[in-house]
């Protein structure tokens, strides 16, 4: 079972995730948010606060979006865990208007 | 003395409640770091909530949450006193004479009730009820539920309407390696029911189960999920909702639903049978419940604010067993201001109030009698951070309490209280995992409080 960021969360980092995720397994660059899937109990509570749907679980992650996939698993290794709520990036809410949120 | 949060007078706490919110708050409080001392006082000799007591054991993987309040448990300066009862053993003026500040984290222990007539005839029960009893809470091992029953009624469309749905449609073969507890598993075992009714207020659109779980109950291996095709023609409104980008939780339900229409029944021996637009206004029998009376809704409202409204008819459902799954509600605890109609302590920031609105010095709350029973595991967290952050700012402001540094133990032991550390816990528990291993289960739970003492002091 897999739980993943994918591409809608780059240039948003809104972050709402991290403050209903019981075990803290949310990791962070500057751009995008990462699941630590050996963390994850995959409860699924991350999936329906997301402002712009970029989580996903399983069959259900889009085909073109699978490649998040690996690098889930890479950058949440790489980068120090967020577990508290950070200002969205300055972008954010425009970017949200453009993906149709 | 000094003020509290010093090298000669560290910071006291107590939190009340082992559950996930009071993990939180420890956590929080001892990452703070400021230098501080946390006792959690738990009720039961077991640790963990509703981590142990609520989440279905065929989600196994959801209870290892668990594996991180141990670390918490593990941290310097955490100590656990569990089998302590705040209001039986302890009471609230004496955690204020010990402690700089006491953090509620108790929870909602108990229902809420649909007030309806025949609401309390046997057979009628709460989905609580049945979750405590097959997790094995010591509260519920003596209840027992009348499974020659064929036809169940489940009233909710949320994920606790999911937990007791699988529980009664998945078989015993199912269940047996899961940390379900014996009695439970004994009893599944003569279960006779066939059907399962699920019965929302509104629409297909508006269920709140999670895409995760509804998925799953159309996946089970001997139960079909059936949904009549009629149910998926959604008002106007409702057609809007799904459009409506943000809303993709209900989207993907409503796929869910259509794909369980379509394929409809395929002939495994149990069923769950979805109703929409259904509301129960009595339960009827003689000795036992029999029937439930379901009122007709429909939907009133603009697109996302849509509530359900009778319509004046209603349709009858024979059933011999019925779950109301409507919500939890805390319970009050003497010296504690208590809100009787949201059933929560009342409190700013997680600073308890009085009646008056004024902040009781030194008490706070954090999780579920916090806020009421919303979200899951991980909205605790969130909160008790908050509540901690609120005892920190007070920090200045905390009276130094009379008994302040003097241990709560002794106090404890002079009242013949057998206090459950954090050693004897971890006995208990390596008790279980060995006494699950003969049966391939994770663990076998000790159902009383008599036999987890018993492992600790001998009969």
């Amino acid at each position: 079972m897999t739980t993943i960021v994918t591409d809608n969360c780059k240039g948003c980092r809104f972050t709402d995730c991290v403050t209903v995720c019981p075990v803290a397994c949310f990791h962070a660059d500057d751009n995008m948010l990462y699941i630590d899937n050996l963390v994850c109990i995959q409860c699924s509570a991350c999936i329906p606060i997301c402002p712009v749907h970029a989580i996903y679980a399983d069959d259900d992650i889009p085909e073109d979006q699978r490649n998040w996939i690996e690098i889930n698993a890479e950058r949440s290794q790489a980068l120090p865990v967020l577990s508290d709520k950070q200002e969205p990036l300055p972008e954010a809410e425009e970017r949200k208007k453009a993906l149709g949120f | 003395m000094d003020a509290p949060e010093t090298a000669s007078n560290p910071l006291r706490v107590a939190v009340v409640g082992a559950g996930p919110s009071g993990f939180y708050a420890a956590e929080a409080l001892l990452k703070s770091g400021q230098n501080v001392r946390v006792d959690m006082i738990e009720r039961l000799p077991a640790p963990y909530g509703l981590v142990r007591y609520g989440v279905a054991p065929d989600h196994p993987k959801l209870k290892e949450a668990i594996l991180v309040y141990a670390v918490i448990a593990h941290l310097p300066h955490f100590n656990l006193l569990s089998n302590v009862a705040v209001g039986r053993d302890v009471t609230v003026e004496e955690l204020r004479a010990h402690y700089h500040g006491v953090i509620f984290a108790c929870g909602a222990e108990t229902d809420r009730h649909l007030g309806i007539p025949g609401e309390d005839l046997p057979g009628s029960h709460t989905a609580t009820e049945f979750v405590a009893w097959y997790n094995g809470h010591p509260d519920y091992r003596e209840r027992s539920f009348d499974l020659s029953a064929e036809v169940v009624a489940i009233v909710g469309q949320g994920n606790v309407a999911a937990d007791v749905c699988r529980i009664l449609a998945k078989s015993v073969d199912e269940l047996k390696a899961t940390d379900i507890a014996e009695h439970a598993l004994d009893a599944l075992a003569a279960s006779r029911v066939r059907e399962i009714h699920v019965i929302g207020r509104r629409g297909a659109a508006q269920a709140k189960f999670t895409n995760k779980e509804l998925k799953e109950l159309g996946e089970l291996p001997s139960c079909d999920a059936v949904v009549d095709p009629q149910d998926m023609e959604l008002n106007p409104e409702s057609v809007v909702e799904l459009e409506v980008k943000s809303n993709f939780v209900s989207v993907k339900n409503v796929e869910i639903f259509r794909a369980f229409a379509a394929r409809g029944p395929t002939g495994k021996p149990r069923r769950i049978v979805f109703h929409f637009l259904q509301s129960p206004v009595a339960i009827t029998g003689a000795a036992r419940m029999e029937q439930v009376v379901l009122a007709r809704n429909r939907l009133e409202g603009a697109p996302l604010q849509q509530v359900a409204r009778e319509t004046g008819e209603t349709d009858q459902l024979q059933c011999g067993l019925l779950f109301r799954s409507i919500g939890y509600s805390g319970v009050p605890i003497p010296g504690v201001p208590f809100d009787a109609r949201r059933g929560v302590f009342p409190s700013q920031d997680g600073r308890i109030v009085d009646g008056g609105g004024a902040v009781v010095p030194g008490l706070y709350a954090a999780g579920w009698i916090k806020r009421g029973p919303t979200g899951i595991i991980g909205t605790n967290r969130a909160d008790s951070i908050a509540t901690v952050k609120s005892l920190l700012a007070d920090l200045p402001r905390l009276a130094p309490a009379a008994k302040v540094g003097e241990a709560l133990e002794p106090l404890l032991m002079a009242r013949g209280v057998r206090i459950v550390n954090l050693a004897d816990w971890l006995k208990i528990d390596a008790a279980e995992v060995a006494r699950g291993q003969p049966k391939s289960k994770p663990r076998e739970k000790f159902t009383r409080v008599a036999e987890m003492l018993k492992c600790l002091d001998g009969p």
